[in-house]
């Protein structure tokens, strides 16, 4: 066992836990987005960032750092409160979440840490960038303005699924994801129709049509619920 | 030339009204302006179809109802489906709710003070608080009503503001029993306050005859929809357009084809278009629509206590339509009786308590026309879509748009009969705004269009001749 701290608590971990899931072992909550069970994570969207002090207070995402022996972690400050719900911000600024005729409006895990980590508006100037729908396949719609990039989608397909739609085209702010290599959703030849990223999505980006605003409630517990179940090899 | 403007309050959004005076101080003009700007139906293109009644409801915070539903049944038209029975009447339930809340804060909160404290009392207690301090009863009974409507509309669609309830193909979710029967309890009370308003109303008309001839009384057509037989109708059926001598100018129009009879001007002074009757042309073809306009196309209401109001209603103009838009106040009480008489029909239905409250379907149909009286009057909501739902064109028609042409005959009608010469005063210009009032005009509704706009312009001489006029055509 590996023996760490996370907030002045001594907290015990297996190796190759993360400082995540060793801080849920003992009920600390750490705020994530990019990060559902069952997926591998990747730290897309730092909002886990913790403070390690015996590494000279350097800021890393505890999704996606193993525990390791003698950390002394800072998981809650308010340096730390502020950082995420700048981060938060930033997501908010960047594209077009408008809650009020949102599918997920009211099951939506942006909106969740919004209130959780107490941010009552937005210090950024919004972007308000022009961004389609892609509304081509039969059961289900994306709406880019709603996205985040964290990437669940992409990971749900990939990971669970085993079809490789989704992927990410451009860089940076310019990021989006898409089907296949570009083609509407509609169109592609690799989609299943299985909807686990739909389930996977935080928000409402990924909906499934016929759902009016705040109607759709997501399931990302399905992930590891199907994982779980599959034979190990 | 001088120039009085008059800001316009105790209405939904922000107008102004200017009177252009000549040189002897005799009124040359007087124009209704609205001079709010919005953008909705540009800014819903590239939305999905299913989020259109909770974006389009929040184009007003007192008309979100009146917006859901229309959505919705735009949205029906779409899907290609009939809604199943009881979302019909839920829909309808929380419309007439809408008219109790909408038509109760137009009389009781914004106009009964004009009416009951005098057009000249002081303006500073002309208001609500001051209705309180001088009746406190009536002031608290019109909190009360209005409260009822908006507990029906919370009820139905857990908020009393914005609810996102009714979706294309039907609605979100059934009614409760328990909700139905909380509500029940209090229906009697608010039908008590609501037939008092009106004895209330109809005592004070005589009262009231310098600003009833004044206040908008003019032949106009009429136009509201109709239900089957010619009863009044809130929420369906078809398009009637009557006379100033209650005859019928048009009947059973199709409410999807509104565009083969209704037509659109704009006019550079105002960013709220002026519809017409086309028949008539641009701008003979002005109609009213609202409350007045329903009791004046309908036949009859359909239950006893509203039927019973309209036959004093149309006794006053001799079986004719009544012309003055003054009795949009009088409208409007007879219809919140109206709505709680048919509240107590659809309570007394078990078929409301129907789990099945909505018919699914993908799209359809690439275009579709909702059309509903909102208490305001008819509006349309006109929607085109690509193969997947998204929305390509949006066309609304709002209910305080199609009274534009009526209201500008108002203010004009008012300011010829109460600015004769030099004394202006503040009772006069109250008036001016009181006949905007009587419209119960929702002014955030009506401008809910941005973009480039045909525009003309006319520059008049002070004797009032036209020396140049410029059309910009959209």
């Amino acid at each position: 066992m590996i023996n760490l701290r996370i907030d002045d608590t001594p907290v015990q971990a297996e190796p190759g836990q993360t400082i995540l899931v060793a801080a849920r072992g003992v009920g600390i909550r750490i705020p994530t987005l990019c990060q559902v069970d069952a997926l591998s994570p990747v730290g897309a969207c730092r909002l886990c960032l913790v403070e390690i002090r015996n590494w000279n207070g350097r800021l890393v995402p505890a999704c996606a750092t193993p525990a390791q022996e003698g950390l002394d972690v800072v998981a809650h400050s308010e340096k730390l409160t502020i950082l995420r719900r700048t981060i938060l911000e930033l997501l908010f600024a960047e594209r077009n979440h408008i809650c009020a005729f949102c599918v997920s409006s009211g099951h939506c895990e942006l909106q969740d840490l919004a209130t959780e980590l107490g941010m009552d508006h937005v210090t950024f100037p919004y972007r308000f960038p022009f961004l389609p729908v892609d509304a081509t396949h039969p059961k289900f719609g994306l709406d880019h303005n709603r996205c985040v990039l964290c990437g669940r989608c992409v990971r749900a397909c990939s990971e669970v699924e085993g079809a490789y739609t989704w992927g990410f085209s451009g860089r940076g702010v310019a990021t989006l994801v898409e089907a296949d290599l570009g083609d509407p959703w509609g169109a592609s030849k690799t989609c299943t129709a299985c909807g686990k990223c739909v389930q996977a999505c935080p928000v409402g980006a990924l909906f499934e049509k016929g759902k009016a605003t705040a109607e759709q409630v997501k399931r990302p517990e399905i992930l590891a619920e199907v994982t779980e179940r599959r034979p190990r090899v | 030339m001088r120039e009085i403007k008059v800001p316009v309050t105790r209405i939904e959004g922000h107008g102004l009204i200017t009177v252009e005076l000549n040189r002897a101080g005799k009124v040359s003009k007087a124009r209704f302006h609205v001079t709010e700007g919005r953008g909705f139906e540009r800014f819903c293109q590239g939305r999905t179809l299913w989020e259109m009644p909770a974006i389009t409801a929040r184009t007003c915070g007192i008309c979100p109802v009146s917006h859901l539903l229309c959505s919705a049944k735009a949205g029906d038209a779409i899907l290609a489906v009939r809604p199943p029975r009881a979302a019909d009447k839920l829909r309808r339930l929380m419309n007439l709710g809408q008219y109790v809340q909408s038509h109760a804060l137009s009389f009781f909160h914004l106009s009964s003070p004009d009416l009951l404290l005098g057009w000249d009392s002081d303006p500073a207690k002309r208001n609500v608080f001051g209705l309180a301090a001088t009746n406190p009863q009536l002031a608290l009974d019109g909190i009360r009503l209005r409260a009822y409507g908006q507990e029906i509309i919370a009820a139905l669609g857990e908020r009393r503001v914005h609810p996102a309830w009714a979706v294309p193909g039907g609605v979100h979710a059934p009614f409760t029993a328990e909700a139905r029967d909380r509500l029940a309890a209090k229906l009697p009370e608010a039908m008590r306050i609501a037939t008092d308003a009106l004895a209330l109303y109809e005592q004070g008309m005589a009262g009231w005859g310098e600003e009833i001839a004044s206040f908008g009384d003019f032949p106009s057509l009429f136009m509201s929809l109709v239900g089957e037989n010619g009863v009044w109708e809130h929420h369906d059926g078809r398009i009637r357009l009557v006379d100033a001598e209650r005859r019928i100018v048009a009947d059973n129009l199709d409410p999807a084809r509104y565009f083969e009879y209704i037509g659109e001007a704009v006019e550079g002074w105002s960013y709220l278009k002026f519809p017409y009757f086309q028949e008539r042309g641009y701008p003979d073809g002005v109609y009213r629509v609202g409350p007045l306009a329903r009791l004046n196309c309908c036949d009859h209401i359909g239950t006893p206590l509203a039927d019973a109001a309209v036959a004093r209603f149309r006794a006053t103009a001799d079986g004719k339509a009544v012309t003055s838009s003054f009795h949009y106040h009088w409208a409007r009480l007879i219809e919140i009786v109206a709505a709680l008489e048919r509240v107590k029909i659809y309570f007394d239905d078990p078929e409301i308590l129907s789990p099945r409250v909505r018919a699914e379907a993908g799209i359809n149909e690439r275009e579709g026309v909702g059309v509903h009286e909102a208490p305001r009057g008819t509006l349309f909501h006109h929607y085109g879509v690509d193969e997947g739902g998204v929305i390509e064109k949006v066309n609304l028609i709002v209910s305080t748009g199609h009274n534009n042409l009526a209201m500008n005959h108002t203010v004009t009608q008012i300011a010829h009969h109460y600015l004769d010469g030099q004394k202006i005063t503040e009772g006069l210009l109250n008036r001016m705004e009181g006949g905007i009032r009587a419209y119960d005009p929702c002014l955030s509704c009506s401008v809910h269009a941005v973009g480039q706009m045909p525009l003309k312009v006319v520059l008049l001489g002070s004797d009032g001749n036209v020396l140049d006029e410029k059309v910009r055509t959209a």
